[in-house]
């Protein structure tokens, strides 16, 4: 298996095509796709939902047949089968393909067995990487019980065993929190070190800027690929960053967005980052405009917002213009009132003898947005089910809207609007019977039910996907129908579990353009994230790690928190994983 | 074909099995719950009938008919004053069946002239009044045959059967269908549990990571064939055990006959339960075709409980498509007959030429793809 | 309130009929059950295949053969002519029965001597030999009373003159049917309303339906109807087959009928609802229902008679809803029975249905915490 050189690619694709029947259609995933990958490099492949990643992933891993074209692995065509070839390419499917009822060192045993790794040699490599992923002490746990973070490095540690060649990691990120994502990172980089060519699938946008090449594919073709600087520099002197005295960030960037000449306006820890047409748009009083160095988020607004131009996920024609007044009647213009709208106070909850959520306190004031940070497990979603009214609290008190949820009347819980993690739609059922149901469970009639279903499909615009099953539609549509169900009846409070985890970069901005809007509109918004990017959101978060509170405030007090000497001006991310991993110190220490 | 590979997918496979509620539920539970169910709860011998008996005028000639009735192990006669009450007695479902001597039976009788013995069943359970019938008969033959003798004359009936069961001549019906569930339970296992298995690999995105790996289709099959054969296998042995030692079953047959002839009926359906999961690849519709294409035929076409003879010409043909047809046919035969060659060779080349026929087409159809 | 419950129960129905899968589940199997029942399950002998070793030159031995060829029930496929050619074929399976006709049956029978015919039989089946038997004698009877009638033997003191209500060809597909339409329904039911909130679990949709003003009573009533509906649809459907294709006679009142079904379904569904409020998953759902279903199916009458039964076994059945029905669709179907003559099946399938459903409410609410 010496073919691999550094002048050949070890994965090349020559007008691939991949077509899948679905029903009488045939869906073409893959629409003549050429490309090459430079050997020794980490190659980040980034596009919307049914870009056609998945699909590019398995055809390199010789999982599917191209159905023309040729697929080039290590110099040997997988035109035939991929054979022993497989020996030299590691994968790891979005599930990461571990068994959860084996343990984690079973689940290694069984992947050193099935690459033939004779036991003396399986052992000492296991044991590398057990130390690589800081899973030694957990040998014994079974995989199912291990976090998303610990899963997807098991998941990445059985397909290393075999050091391959070429290693393919289909989002390995999603779900997991920034943390776990830093450790993941480096392994990857140990990996590019020791020359080994990772090909991944992501949707974080730091971590394309962290790849050698990108590659960015939408509907099927490849958009552009190359390294960083090829996509940001077409956008040298159309980035700027605007700080504005007076105003906050939120409305300040509501009022750029809107402002000719700007593509997109997004919220940073800085500021907001507009990014234009062309040169600098016209400046207000008040504002203080500075031109940046593009990023590679920038570069995918560009590119993406003018392939998609009219069309559903349109970046920067946002829904807010016309968009939904529901609180208004319900509780009024608030802006920033000071009525606590959800007090909790010393939450305790525990499952058997394990503390899933202890010491917990904080308010929410009415129209705020009020985010809910943590690693994977660290409670929150526990705090959120308990909210809602779906667990009881062991101990404590909690009051939404001044009322238990978990004592309270049918229409003490019509006052609240919930985003399940996975999206909790009836799959089978289409968006118009999903939104239908959901109108009516919520006890709206009439000429008021038809009102508010055809504002839903007017804001949300789902007119389109009316007749589509809620199970086929993209992940984006998805989430919004999710949206659109739990607003049906104009909630002044909304509860969003990880509302955007998986979802693709551009409709996740759309959902941040919505909720701002609602939030204006005086809603009070509940979220959870691990996008640490989408704190800057927040009004106020609280960070939540090991089932208790670290630190709350607003994200700029957070960051102030977790300022040291080496770091003056840490990210959300940095901030995050320092505040954590000093509380986890002072655990351990503790015990 | 890697040893290491193999050795590994079959240790994965049993520490799952160990860790899977349902599978011991399907593979050990199943079992003895069925044979008890079957072995105490299913008898299709009627015994002790409740009968209305109507005698308008009692007599000498009268009595020793119905002392006839109450000494029969097989009725609980119960008395009605009128035929109307008992009439009311069988709709009600209180008694299967009604005896009823006119007022002028004795005095026919004693005339010479023949008189009726009025008998009706409810023929709603056609089985059951068939065998209710068949008993009255033998109280009445009897009944005939006791009045010759006290009158020292013979009794004239011209001809009369003697029969002579074989292999089975107390007909106990449990001796042939605890064998016959055998074929049931194997079937559940086998076929059952391991589409169910399969289709949980693809639902679970394990099959995808399985076969990124250098691993052969052939070593996933086999991996998966060699834990289930002998899981099924431990089953059957469970099911003679309890078969001979709990319900008294005699075992004639050579054992190892018994063994080899169960080991071809499980690669039939092991063969059947991996092509049912390469179809269906999600555990709801994967259980469900095995339930309609494995189980039921098991029950009903098989000759476990339905004589196969007796039915349509066009559902006797399809019989011959089930293997668990030829496989009841062994059991019954193995356990109550003894190894009569014929049958073992003919069942045993049927299931064989069948255990070829769905692995192989499961070979051909598993590739190493997703699409 | 009604309206939301109305809207849950359309949802329900949405989600089974618009899902191929389920709309298959519940088309699909009930109909293969149903032709394969209907035809395949019965106890009627037909075409029993038999041998004749018959030894006696006379005319009698050939007038008796010829009344079981005669008869649909028997199959002669075999004439052994030598005593070591029985075993092999009853042993092979070949024939079920031999008959052995003895040297000088005529002469005995000519001199009014009783002359007895040897029946060999395969006890391998015990239930087929059992019938087979009562089949041969039923013959044997014919042929006699024909003899005895024409030879001048003298009638028998006393006639057995048997007639059967209800079903006067003792067919046991009239028994069979009307069975499946009790089997079927309790199938369905339990699969509609088993699965459906361990599916929701499953899709995390339960806990989007619990933070909606609902109560969990509007969900548990949302989840109830539509597996009444189904139940109800397929047993008419059913019963609807049993009368116009298998010829099934239906005497009895509808009314009496509608009422059975809706209180079996009641019951049906409360179990059903149960196994849905403790299963987490669908595929504990499916075994739940199948736990229950095979002990309820084989301990209710429906192929073997509950009298057969251990006493103790007898007892269990009482709490079994089908057992009830069984007698309700039989009854109405073949004795013509209406209201009144099944008050007895109708108050246990009350109690049962009232029990089933409280039990389901109080698990659910249990369930919830």
């Amino acid at each position: 298996m010496a073919v691999t050189t550094e002048a050949s690619s070890p994965l090349q694709l020559r007008a691939v095509v991949k077509t899948f029947a679905r029903g009488k259609d045939a869906v073409h995933a893959l629409d003549g796709v050429d490309l090459e990958i430079t050997a020794g490099k980490v190659t980040g492949l980034l596009g919307p939902d049914g870009a056609g990643k998945t699909t590019l992933m398995r055809l390199a891993a010789g999982l599917l047949r191209p159905s023309s074209g040729s697929v080039t692995v290590l110099g040997r065509d997988l035109g035939r089968g991929a054979g022993s070839l497989q020996q030299a390419i590691g994968y790891m499917p979005q599930r990461f393909g571990l068994y959860e009822d084996l343990s984690v060192q079973e689940n290694l045993d069984l992947y050193s067995d099935l690459q033939d790794l004779d036991p003396k040699a399986a052992r000492q490599r296991q044991q590398e990487l057990l130390e690589l992923t800081a899973l030694g002490p957990f040998g014994r746990r079974r995989a199912g019980d291990l976090s998303g973070g610990m899963k997807q490095k098991l998941g990445l540690a059985c397909a290393l065993l075999r050091a391959p060649q070429l290693l393919l990691l289909d989002e390995p990120t999603v779900g997991v929190d920034p943390i776990a994502r830093r450790e993941l990172w480096q392994i990857v980089d140990a990996l590019r070190r020791q020359g080994t060519t990772v090909l991944m699938s992501t949707s974080y946008f730091d971590e394309a800027e962290r790849c050698d090449e990108i590659l960015l594919l939408n509907a099927g073709k490849i958009l552009q690929q190359g390294p960083l600087p090829h996509f940001t520099a077409p956008l040298r002197g159309r980035c700027f960053l605007v700080r504005h005295r007076g105003l906050r960030r939120r409305l300040l960037r509501e009022a750029l967005q809107g402002r000719a000449g700007v593509l997109d306006a997004r919220i940073t820890a800085a500021g907001v980052r507009v990014l234009s047409g062309q040169g600098q748009p016209s400046a207000q009083p008040g504002e203080e405009w500075q031109a940046v160095e593009p990023a590679f988020e920038d570069a995918f607004v560009a590119l993406l917002g003018r392939v998609q131009e009219g069309g559903a996920t349109n970046a920067s024609k946002t829904p807010e213009q016309g968009a939904v007044k529901p609180a208004e009647k319900a509780i009024g213009r608030a802006g920033d009132g000071d009525t606590a709208v959800v007090e909790v106070h010393d939450l305790r909850k525990c499952f058997g003898s394990f503390e899933a959520v202890r010491q917990c306190s904080f308010t929410v004031r009415q129209g705020e947005i009020f985010g809910l940070l943590g690693a994977n497990g660290a409670g929150k979603t526990t705090t959120f089910r308990m909210l809602c009214g779906l667990l009881p609290a062991s101990s404590g008190s909690l009051k939404v809207a001044g009322v238990d949820m978990r004592r309270a009347t049918s229409a003490a819980r019509g006052r609240i609007g919930y985003v399940a993690q996975k999206f909790a739609l009836y799959g089978n059922l289409s968006v118009d019977q999903n939104l239908a149901f959901f109108a009516a469970a919520y006890g709206l009639r009439g000429g008021h039910r038809r009102m508010a279903i055809a504002n839903a499909r007017e804001e949300f615009q789902l007119a389109a996907y009316g007749a589509v099953n809620a199970d086929d539609l993209p992940l984006g549509i998805k989430q919004r129908l999710a949206l659109a169900c739990a607003l049906l009846h104009e909630p002044p409070i909304l509860f969003l579990d990880e509302p955007t985890s998986g979802v693709d970069p551009l409709a996740r901005r759309e959902f941040w353009q919505r909720i701002n809007a609602l939030a204006a509109q005086g809603v009070t918004i509940l979220i959870t994230t691990h996008f640490m990017d989408e704190a800057e959101y927040c009004d106020r978060l609280v960070l939540m790690s090991l089932g208790e509170i670290l630190a709350q405030g607003s994200p700029a007090q957070l960051r102030q928190q977790a300022r040291t000497a080496e770091q003056p001006e840490p990210t959300m991310e940095e901030a995050f994983i320092r505040l954590i991993e000093e509380h986890e110190r002072v655990i351990r220490r503790a015990s | 074909m890697n040893s290491r590979r193999l050795r590994g997918l079959i240790r994965k496979e049993f520490i799952q099995i160990r860790r899977d509620p349902s599978a011991i539920a399907i593979a050990f539970f199943m079992p003895v719950f069925l044979l008890f169910l079957f072995g105490y709860g299913v008898s299709l011998d009627a015994r002790r009938v409740p009968l209305a008996v109507v005698v308008d005028q009692p007599t000498a000639q009268s009595s020793t008919l119905v002392a006839g009735l109450e000494h029969s192990p097989y009725f609980r006669p119960r008395h009605y004053a009128s035929i109307q009450e008992a009439r009311t007695a069988l709709l009600r479902r209180q008694v299967d069946g009604i005896v009823w001597l006119r007022a002028d039976f004795s005095r026919r009788l004693l005339r010479g002239q023949s008189p009726d013995i009025g008998v009706f069943v409810n023929g709603v359970d056609a089985n059951n009044a068939r065998i209710v019938e068949g008993y009255l008969q033998g109280v009445w033959q009897n009944w005939l045959q006791q009045r010759a003798l006290a009158a020292g004359t013979p009794l004239l009936v011209p001809v009369d059967a003697k029969d002579r069961v074989w292999f089975n001549p107390a007909l106990r019906s449990r001796d042939y269908l605890v064998p016959g569930l055998i074929a049931v339970i194997m079937t559940l296992i086998g076929a059952l549990l391991t589409a169910l298995v399969v289709a949980r690999e693809w639902e679970r995105g394990t099959m995808e990571a399985l076969m990124a790996t250098p691993v052969q289709m052939a070593e996933i099959l086999l991996g998966k064939l060699i834990p289930y054969f002998l899981m099924g296998m431990g089953g059957m042995l469970l099911s003679v055990a309890l078969a001979v030692w709990l319900f008294a079953v005699p075992l004639r047959g050579s054992f190892w006959v018994l063994l080899l002839s169960s080991a071809l009926f499980l690669l039939v359906a092991l063969g059947m339960g991996l092509l049912i999961s390469s179809v269906a690849r999600n555990q709801f519709v994967a259980g469900q075709i095995a339930i309609i294409v494995t189980f039921l035929p098991a029950f009903i076409l098989s000759g476990f409980i339905f004589d196969i003879q007796s039915m349509p010409a066009a559902i006797r043909i399809i019989t011959h498509l089930i293997a668990a047809r030829y496989y009841v046919s062994l059991l019954q035969t193995l356990f109550l007959a003894g190894d009569i060659w014929p049958i073992v060779l003919w069942n045993s080349l049927a299931l064989g030429l069948m255990a070829l026929f769905f692995l192989g087409i499961t070979l051909r159809r598993s590739h190493k793809r997703l699409d | 309130m009604l309206a939301r419950v109305w809207a849950l129960v359309i949802k329900e129905f949405l989600a089974i009929l618009r899902d191929k899968k389920s709309r298959f589940v519940l088309i699909g199997p009930p109909l293969i059950q149903l032709l394969v029942f209907g035809y395949a399950a019965t106890f009627d002998l037909n075409h029993i295949p038999y041998a004749v070793y018959n030894q006696d030159p006379g005319y009698a031995s050939r007038q008796l053969l010829g009344y079981f060829q005669g008869s649909t029930a028997f199959r002669q496929v075999a004439t052994v002519t030598d005593e070591g050619q029985i075993a092999p074929l009853i042993d092979d399976e070949k024939v079920l029965l031999v008959l052995q006709i003895g040297p000088r049956f005529t002469e005995d029978l000519l001199r009014h001597r009783p002359a007895p015919v040897q029946v060999l039989i395969d006890g391998r089946n015990s239930n087929t030999a059992t019938l087979a038997l009562n089949y041969v004698n039923s013959v044997l009877l014919r042929f006699d009373q024909r003899w005895a009638a024409d030879h001048h033997w003298g009638k028998p003191p006393a006639q057995l003159l048997v007639r059967a209500w209800f079903n006067p060809n003792l067919l046991s597909r009239w028994f069979i049917v009307p069975g499946i339409v009790a089997l079927l329904m309790l199938v369905v039911t339990l699969l509609v309303t088993g699965l459906s909130v361990a599916r929701e679990r499953e899709q995390g949709t339960f806990d989007q339906l619990l933070v909606t003003p609902m109560t969990p009573a509007e969900i548990l009533l949302g989840k109830a109807l539509p597996g009444i509906f189904i139940g109800a649809l397929e047993g008419t459907f059913i019963a609807l087959v049993a009368v116009f294709w298998f010829g099934v006679p239906l005497v009895g009142s509808i009314l009496a009928l509608a009422l059975g079904m809706l209180l079996f379904l009641l019951a049906a569904v409360g179990i059903g609802l149960m196994i849905s409020s403790l299963a987490v998953t669908q595929q504990q759902g499916l075994l739940g229902a199948f736990l229950f279903l095979v002990p309820a199916i084989i301990l209710s009458g429906f192929a073997t008679p509950i009298a057969n039964m251990p006493e103790l076994v007898q007892d269990l059945t009482l709490a079994n809803p089908m057992r009830y029905f069984l007698v309700i669709v039989r009854g109405v179907f073949l004795q013509g029975d209406s209201i009144p003559e099944l008050w007895s099946q109708y108050w246990p399938l009350a109690i049962i249905a009232g029990l089933s459903m409280t039990a389901a409410a109080w698990l659910f609410r249990h369930r919830l915490q």
